[in-house]
């Protein structure tokens, strides 16, 4: 059994952290007070195939592999979980499924500009009334000749006001429940379609999260992802691969909080000793320290299971529901750690923790990774 | 050729456009004591173009032979034009060591010239000595970064050269009355030798643009106490070609501007020296200038956590013992 | 055009750390790193070659793991990359090091050799312009700005207080410094295409054809005597005296110390 990375993978992370040391890291807290999207850097990350990673060059993407872009994902957000997100969600979400379920038409169409970071992307399944319960799905696609016609709203979707290209999912036939759902690709310019509330949010604030409203949106019937029908179990699969971004989102602002803890606690002096002399703290971090390498190893394993082509959708749910927890309890105990000066603006910590709660939130609650997981283990 | 028929120590007297620069009387300084030492000859030798007043101030500072190759085509320095010069007057003479300073020019000029004799070079010498055993130039220089320090020789070749950066060792006191002998040499040089064409050439003000670059940042902070008084601070900072910083208390109270706020919330310097003023020294400082190469503190206060941190703690009032430094250093200048 | 960039592996002097209670110097876990200069000229390589199409090759000389630092240069968008690599180059000066390269630079075609004008571990500066002195072309050092001209190179020279622009026909040899450019970073997509498609070549001393007397410690003119740590940082010396007295003290400390 192999635990080291690849050559391959390894100048990614190389790569990965200097461009975040060097580009991410500066403006990440001035971004997170003032909700400015990281505009240049998106750009910046685009001419560098990072939106790309996984895909075929064929389709413009960087001809690597999942564990690379798991890695690039932990790396970003070691400095700044909006920025990762930016990415994850345009990748996995959106890039994902019309890679998986695409025709050659609509890769080339489609895929080659979120590849190559042209256009970002977003996924629509949330609802106001199909949050977890995602079966419940009341936007509606009606046939009409050459064209379906899209009515309903989704919300709380990542990119929303920021995406040029959307995977939608909506029900075309609800005789049938989550067999009538069937998934779209739909243009931003598209008559009928609108980018509605713009949320304002605990952590991950300068990105982009927004309510998406169909009035009779027009979509061409060449649009349709896959079969229909087949949209239900085509977001679930989505959302599998989903996971393991956000997972090593997770991943990384527990290494990021971890890392900013160890620094605090060699240079802090009370009752004239550095913090890292007491064994309380000591025990504290040295748990830390095995959960985020627990989370990693079952972040990469997800990620390694995809690239070898074995089922992964367990082992994704597994990181998910580990590393947003861990990420959780370690940026909690890290600002604990920092004491009044953690919970100020002082230091990135408070920042790191309000960004890691909507990790065990989205891309299906904890709650939702447990049931993925009882299902399997009882059947 | 044995190593013992070379003889002499050279010292490449170094002009830029016929103005004879201070790092020649420098190296005549220490190269006077190294040729006393080893009872050689110490000659300077100059390239340039109308070189009567230059060739006086080698002089009067401390040669005991000057050369000179007089020539328009080496008023201005070009690498081709300095390297056929020297290198075929170091074959015909023979020296055993020649000094070049560290200048822009010495770097580009030295390895030229010793790739051409093929010979060693050592660059950035801090302290130069003989070796008792065996007359060796023992050539000591940073290394690893200027994380350690070298003693390096060139034992079976000659010349030994060495580049020295300004400022490293002194010259002479000026001595008008002395007198050496010089020699006007014929100069072989061409427009053909040399294969650079110079179109123009640009003096700039160095205008700096990111604190971070600053190799000697003056600091203060809450200690200074308002805003006019950061104006002494100002003047320690010129003085030294250096430049302000302060910590997040001097941002805060409008006393320095925000972009040169160094600190956890502000930049993260390395210069060469950190002189800290009215500064306690708060890890969130800490953590923006801890890297510094050589940190002085100035605070009234002995027990501050930034005299533990400090190079140099100095326990007093800055504002009475700047002043003093300014002076100190002006008076060191106009020597 | 054919551009060869000259490139140093060397450890990131700048994370270098002391050992609190030897005083020496920690040199297990400091990253290797590419030379902070060689960047620059290998950025303004690629440069050349995104606007006019140059043909960009790295070489280096160094131990076998600095086949990494090329790997680095080929996901930058280097062309082609050569590791001179061989025991027998071992404990090498400047000069020794110039004549490997070299005996390997004369393998090549080139228009245009570019290198760091210092490397961050020696700070000598010597080896570009030892360079190009063996190969018997002209060299312009400290250079900040590079544009191609007819049969040659406009070049914008640093000099302390200014700068000198110059006219050079090809082939030159050319010293970058940080003001040169700002290097990109590696690019994703060449990570994985270049182990796909490239590899880094490896020369020994036989595979150059250079003259073994001519290398490692045997053509080395200058030798390392003896090498010792400076002093510990951090040891504050506590200063109470009057003004006068603590200024001249500290003016005293700064001149000792070279600052001044």
């Amino acid at each position: 059994m192999d635990f080291t990375l690849t050559k391959q993978q390894e100048l990614v992370r190389q790569m990965v952290r200097e461009f975040t040391i060097n580009e991410v890291e500066p403006i990440a807290a001035d971004i997170d007070v003032t909700e400015r999207f990281p505009i240049e850097n998106i750009e910046k990350m685009a001419k560098n195939d990072m939106f790309g990673i996984p895909f075929a060059t064929k389709y413009g993407g960087a001809g690597g592999d999942y564990v690379s872009y798991a890695i690039c994902i932990e790396e970003l957000s070691k400095a700044c979980a909006t920025t990762s997100v930016i990415v994850s969600a345009s990748s996995s979400l959106c890039a994902g499924p019309i890679d998986a379920f695409g025709t050659e038409e609509q890769k080339m169409k489609y895929l080659v500009p979120l590849c190559k970071g042209e256009k970002l992307g977003a996924f629509g399944l949330t609802e106001p009334n199909a949050g977890t319960d995602a079966s419940g799905q009341q936007t509606v696609a009606v046939l009409d000749g050459d064209h379906y016609v899209l009515n309903g709203s989704k919300i709380f979707i990542t990119n929303g006001g920021v995406a040029e290209t959307f995977v939608i999912a909506a029900m075309t036939d609800k005789s049938k429940g989550t067999r009538g759902i069937s998934m779209f690709i739909v243009e931003k310019d598209f008559p009928g379609f609108s980018i509605g509330k713009v949320e304002e949010k605990m952590g991950i604030r300068a990105s982009s999260t927004t309510e998406l409203v169909f009035t009779d949106c027009i979509v061409p019937k060449e649009n349709l992802l896959g079969k229909e029908g087949k949209g239900f179990s085509m977001a679930m699969q989505t959302l599998d691969s989903g996971r393991i971004g956000v997972a090593s989102q997770a991943l990384g602002i527990a290494e990021g909080a971890l890392e900013e803890a160890r620094k605090y606690m060699k240079e802090r002096k009370q009752f004239g000793k550095p913090l890292s002399a007491f064994q309380g703290l000591q025990w504290m971090v040295a748990e830390l320290d095995v959960k985020v390498e627990c989370a990693q190893l079952l972040v990469y394993k997800a990620a390694a299971s995809k690239d070898a082509g074995l089922p992964y959708g367990v082992a994704a749910a597994r990181a998910k529901l580990f590393a947003a927890e861990t990420a959780m309890e370690v940026t909690t105990k890290v600002v604990q750690i920092f004491g009044g000066y953690g919970y100020t603006k002082e230091y990135p910590v408070e920042r790191m923790m309000r960004d890691a709660k909507i990790t065990e939130i989205y891309e299906g609650t904890s709650q939702v990774q447990k049931m993925v997981i009882a299902a399997n283990f009882l059947k | 050729m044995s190593i013992a028929d070379y003889k002499g120590v050279w010292v490449f007297a170094e002009q830029r456009d016929g103005v004879l620069q201070k790092i020649a009387l420098e190296l005549l300084g220490e190269g006077s004591r190294i040729a006393t030492k080893l009872g050689m000859e110490l000659t300077a030798v100059l390239l340039g173009d109308k070189t009567d007043d230059m060739v006086k101030e080698l002089v009067a500072y401390g040669a005991d032979k000057v050369i000179v190759a007089e020539s328009p085509l080496l008023n201005h320095f070009s690498t081709d034009g300095y390297a056929k010069v020297i290198t075929e007057l170091a074959n015909e003479r023979k020296p055993s060591i020649i000094f070049v300073g560290a200048s822009y020019l010495g770097r580009d000029l030295g390895p030229r010239l010793s790739a051409r004799l093929t010979t060693g070079l050592v660059a950035d010498c801090t302290s130069l000595d003989i070796d008792p055993e065996n007359s060796n130039l023992m050539m000591t220089r940073p290394a690893f970064g200027g994380n350690l320090m070298a003693t390096i020789v060139c034992g079976d070749h000659r010349p030994q050269m060495a580049t020295v950066r300004p400022g490293v060792f002194e010259k002479l006191d000026r001595d008008a009355s002395r007198t050496c002998p010089v020699e006007k040499i014929t100069v072989n040089l061409t427009e053909a030798d040399i294969r650079t064409n110079t179109t123009e050439v640009i003096k700039v003000a160095q205008v700096l643009a990111d604190i971070a670059d600053a190799n000697i940042i003056v600091s203060g902070g809450r200690g200074v106490g308002a805003k006019e008084n950061f104006a002494v601070l100002e003047t320690l900072a010129e003085v030294l070609g250096g430049v302000i910083g302060g910590s997040r208390a001097a941002v805060e109270n409008g006393w320095v501007d925000k972009s040169l706020q160094v600190g956890q919330t502000g930049k993260t310097v390395r210069p060469n020296v950190y002189i800290a003023c009215g500064i306690s020294g708060q890890i969130q400082h800490l953590a923006g200038m801890s890297e510094s190469d050589y940190i002085i503190a100035i605070n009234k206060d002995a027990s501050a956590p930034i005299m533990k941190v400090a190079n140099l703690a100095i326990a007093g009032d800055y504002s009475k013992i700047i002043p003093e430094m300014v002076a100190k250093i002006n008076e060191l200048k106009a020597k | 055009m054919n551009i060869v960039v000259c490139l140093k592996q060397v450890p990131d002097t700048n994370e270098v750390k002391i050992d609190a209670k030897t005083g020496t110097l920690i040199r297990e876990g400091v990253p290797s790193i590419i030379n902070p200069d060689d960047k620059n000229a290998l950025e303004e390589a690629l440069r050349l070659k995104d606007t006019d199409g140059a043909h960009v090759t790295v070489v280096s000389m160094g131990p076998p793991q600095a086949e990494k630092a090329l790997r680095e240069s080929l996901a930058m968008g280097a062309d082609e990359a050569i590791l001179v690599s061989d025991r027998a180059f071992a404990g090498a000066d400047t000069l020794a090091t110039s004549n490997a390269l070299v005996a390997a630079i004369k393998k090549l075609d080139y228009d245009v050799i570019f290198a760091g004008r210092q490397a961050i571990d020696g700070d000598t500066a010597q080896v570009g312009p030892e360079i190009a002195e063996l190969l018997g072309i002209p060299q312009i050092t400290y250079v900040e700005k590079v544009d191609i001209i007819a049969g040659g190179l406009k070049v914008q020279k640093a000099w302390e207080d200014g700068y000198e622009t110059i006219e050079v026909k090809t082939p030159v040899l050319l010293t970058a410094i940080k003001e040169l450019n700002e290097p990109r970073y590696m690019n994703i997509k060449n990570i994985f295409e270049m182990y796909a498609n490239k590899e880094v070549k490896v020369w020994s001393a036989d595979d150059i054809g250079a003259n073994k007397e001519l290398l490692g410690l045997k053509g080395s003119p200058t030798k390392v005597k003896k090498s010792m740590t400076k002093e510990a940082k951090g040891q504050a010396e506590l200063v109470e005296l009057p003004p006068k007295e603590a200024a001249q003290f500290v003016v005293s400390k700064l001149k000792e110390n070279h600052f001044i």
